[in-house]
């Protein structure tokens, strides 16, 4: 225990706390909402129930808002702010009272609890997924609801070990890594985007990938293993990877419950600010691309919500328990708050929520939007969504 | 086996010092919850290899333990005897593996939602310890130097921008000499109040020429070890249940002699260099990275009454860590000056929070370029000051 505390930044810790209800001030346009503007979501939108879609892209891997949307953040996601921003309702305080692990967290979005998994071992959640829940009370088929996840822990994310639920009954899950790893066999230049573990910068465990992952490229995504390497070659990071992933399944198999999950900025464990720097502006470019490609896929224009959020924040600069934005480690305020970004169908333009909502009460809220019961799920649905 | 079946025998295996140490403690370590003993014994059974600053504050650490009356006692202790520990944490040996336990205990809490109690438990604790036992002012006004950008040119980006408010932009800096005059400004504080451990200089690159009585740590002298920990890294990996603990766990257990430091000569500075690469996360691939870790830690633990850090250039990310490709890495400048500039922040924010830091005063210079930040008691914050300035004349108005 060492004498090496947090004296004399109670000054600094203040202006954190400010830049939070600072949020978005210097946004045009946006309104602050409150809680008596229920959104009517679908209801409203005239977008028949059946026809429905949603997508999550969580913004990771652990994203601060110093970073992103405080005032001296914006810089870093100029396409959140300038494209997706002003067509969205925005939620500046969500937060994960759950563990701060990339998969485990990532698992509790998608469950609506916290769970307690290990981070690290390749188990399934352990309360039934969103995909779980949306499946059998709207008896959708095996292939509409798709998970795009970045590295090896991720691959057991689409259903859990429910009984009720469990085994055949979630989505499908897709490692654009592992298709590569699968296409290129070992051979050519694609270490760069088949890097997989951040959370140790030198431990890069192998990845797999085979026959499976070659049926689903051929069969599914409608690839060519030679095209598929060579449009890979042009790309510079996983999560570009997953994104061309995600365009191609939106184009060939239109899933109605398409959960992205990103990963680059998750380099920050490295330590390095600049490349955590750069797997923001990435990621906010990325995501307006999905943006983009949701306008433009007619199964999807006009009748899909999308929602961004972080999975969580990363330690703050003033926990001397961390080492600031390279870890999240201390489970501090600033590391477990983030904000969360929902436009499209049927949800109201430009305009901002202050209060705290939970990780937790996305699940619930998706079951209401989509008219399907998480009974076992701990969070509430967000009633200026529903 | 609980705190209070601790007899002086359990400690046998320690270094000798520290067994010295927690013998002469172990009435009081006795009465001390399990959710907090591994913790301190982490540091005990560290002790000889610790810094004078270090052991310092241990030993007034246990000091005061022992001195607490059996009320107070039960007050400091009090968040930590409400956390709950399995059986199987119970029965670990946390005496001989302290770090290991609290790598267990770590995990524990959060799977059972404990982090936040165990969190306020360890703030309180550290405010009621710093009440009690202030730690020592520095002999000498601190001084923190960070040299960022080298080999960087045409960057129009604003620099310093996270330390503006709190101290004098400097905008028509003379580069010539100035990391010279820096070094010197560094030496001549440790010629001039020898401290050992006292007067730290760390360079992300090769280490320029400066006085030998600067404690000094560079990226380029310990090549041979980054090599050896990434020779180690390959071989573990692999292997079957190996995973990121596991490796952690691995490479925390490499000594000085497999890591090739000539053994003996500073064991103490060689404990603090291997666990830069073992402890530190990215240390082991980036410069800059490491540059900020040794920086922190210096800070942390050794307390120096001066600290001149130099970020050099660092290799391009991460395309293949482990591979042969990482030794003829090319370099990103642009990417060093973002991260140097950014760790010159977490130099000062750790700089901070040591004693006297009222006192102390920074200052961030881009190397050969005319622009500097300084911070310091008699300098006005957030301003800028365009007349032409050596980096002497900078120093001499802070310090």
């Amino acid at each position: 225990m060492e004498p090496y505390r947090q004296s004399s930044l109670v000054d600094v810790s203040r202006q954190v706390a400010r830049s939070r209800r600072d949020f978005l001030r210097t946004a045009a346009g946006m309104a602050l909402g409150s809680a008596l503007m229920p959104s009517g979501a679908f209801a409203r939108s005239g977008t028949a129930r059946t026809k429905r879609k949603v997508v999550v892209i969580t913004f990771g891997g652990g994203a601060r808002d110093q970073e992103t949307f405080a005032p001296e953040g914006q810089e870093n996601i100029p396409h959140l702010m300038r494209d997706l921003l002003p067509r969205s309702t925005f939620f500046t305080q969500v937060v994960n009272r759950g563990i701060l692990g990339h998969y485990v967290a990532t698992a509790s979005l998608a469950t609506g609890v916290y769970e307690t998994i290990n981070n690290f071992a390749s188990l399934p959640p352990e309360h039934p997924t969103v995909f779980e829940y949306f499946r059998r009370d709207l008896r959708r088929p095996p292939s509409d609801a798709w998970v795009v996840a970045p590295s090896n822990g991720f691959n057991r994310i689409g259903e859990s070990n429910n009984r009720s639920y469990g085994p055949g009954a979630g989505a499908r899950v897709i490692l654009p890594k592992h298709l590569l790893a699968a296409a290129s066999k070992g051979r050519g230049d694609y270490e760069h985007l088949l890097r997989d573990n951040y959370e140790t910068p030198y431990y890069a465990p192998a990845l797999q990938g085979g026959e499976f992952e070659l049926r689903q490229l051929e069969e599914i995504l409608k690839l060519s293993v030679d095209d598929f390497k060579a449009h890979a070659r042009t790309l510079s990071s996983p999560d570009e990877l997953s994104v061309y992933i995600v365009r191609q399944l939106m184009r060939q198999v239109a899933p109605s419950l398409l959960w992205i999950t990103m990963h680059d900025i998750d380099v920050a464990h490295a330590g390095a600010y600049s490349l955590y720097i750069d797997g923001i502006q990435r990621t906010d470019r990325l995501c307006a691309e999905v943006w983009e490609t949701i306008q433009k896929e007619p199964e999807y224009a006009g009748k899909t919500t999308l929602f961004i959020l972080p999975d969580f924040g990363r330690d703050s600069d003033e926990d001397a328990g961390g080492n600031g934005f390279q870890h999240h480690r201390t489970g501090d305020p600033l590391s477990r708050t983030t904000w969360m970004l929902a436009l499209g169908a049927g949800v109201r333009e430009g305009v901002v929520y202050d209060r705290p909502i939970d990780s937790t009460d996305l699940v619930p809220t998706l079951g209401s939007m989509l008219d399907f019961s998480t009974s076992l799920a701990q969070g509430k649905p967000i009633q200026e969504l529903v | 086996m609980q705190p209070r079946d601790l007899k002086p025998d359990h400690f046998k295996a320690y270094p000798p010092e520290a067994r010295k140490l927690a013998t002469s403690y172990v009435t009081a370590l006795q009465r001390l919850p399990l959710s907090f003993l591994p913790s301190l014994l982490r540091e005990v059974i560290d002790y000889d290899s610790k810094f004078p600053a270090e052991r310092k504050s241990l030993e007034k650490e246990l000091a005061n333990w022992s001195a607490l009356p059996e009320e107070k006692e039960k007050e400091w202790v009090r968040g930590f005897a409400q956390i709950t520990l399995s059986t199987q944490l119970e029965q670990f040996d946390w005496v001989n593996q302290p770090a290991q336990f609290v790598e267990q205990l770590s995990a524990y809490l959060w799977t059972t939602h404990q982090m936040d109690r165990f969190r306020k438990a360890a703030l309180d604790y550290g405010d009621r310890l710093q009440a009690a036992v202030p730690a020592e002012i520095p002999p000498i006004p601190r001084l923190g130097i960070a040299v960022i950008g080298q080999q960087t040119q045409g960057y129009d980006r604003p620099l310093f921008r996270k330390l503006r408010p709190q101290g004098a932009h400097f905008t028509r800096v003379k580069p010539e000499n100035g990391l010279r005059e820096l070094l010197d400004a560094a030496g001549e504080r440790a010629k001039a109040h020898p401290i050992p451990y006292g007067h730290w200089y760390i360079d992300g690159g090769e280490a320029a020429p400066r006085d030998l009585a600067l404690t000094t740590v560079s990226y380029q002298a310990l090549e041979p070890t980054r090599a050896a920990i990434l020779r180690k890294v390959r071989a573990e990996k692999d292997k079957p249940g190996m995973g990121p603990e596991a490796l952690r766990t691995v490479l925390a257990q490499m000594g000085p002699a497999e890591l090739g430091f000539a053994n003996g000569v500073d064991p103490v500075m060689e404990r603090f260099q291997l666990k830069l690469f073992t402890e530190g996360s990215g240390t082991q691939v980036f410069s800059t990275t490491f540059a900020q870790w040794a920086a922190r830690e210096a800070l942390r633990r050794a307390q120096p009454c001066t600290l001149l850090v130099r970020f050099a250039p660092r290799a391009k990310p991460m395309n293949d860590l482990l591979g042969a490709s990482q030794d003829q890495a090319t370099l990103d400048p642009v990417g060093a000056l973002i991260d140097g500039d950014f760790g010159a922040y977490y130099n000062w924010l750790n700089q901070q929070r040591l004693p006297g830091a009222d006192k102390g005063s920074f200052l961030v210079w881009y190397e050969d370029h005319n622009e500097a930040l300084a911070i310091g008691p008699g300098l006005p914050k957030g301003t800028e000051s365009t007349s032409a300035a050596s980096l002497k004349d900078v120093l001499s108005w802070i310090t």
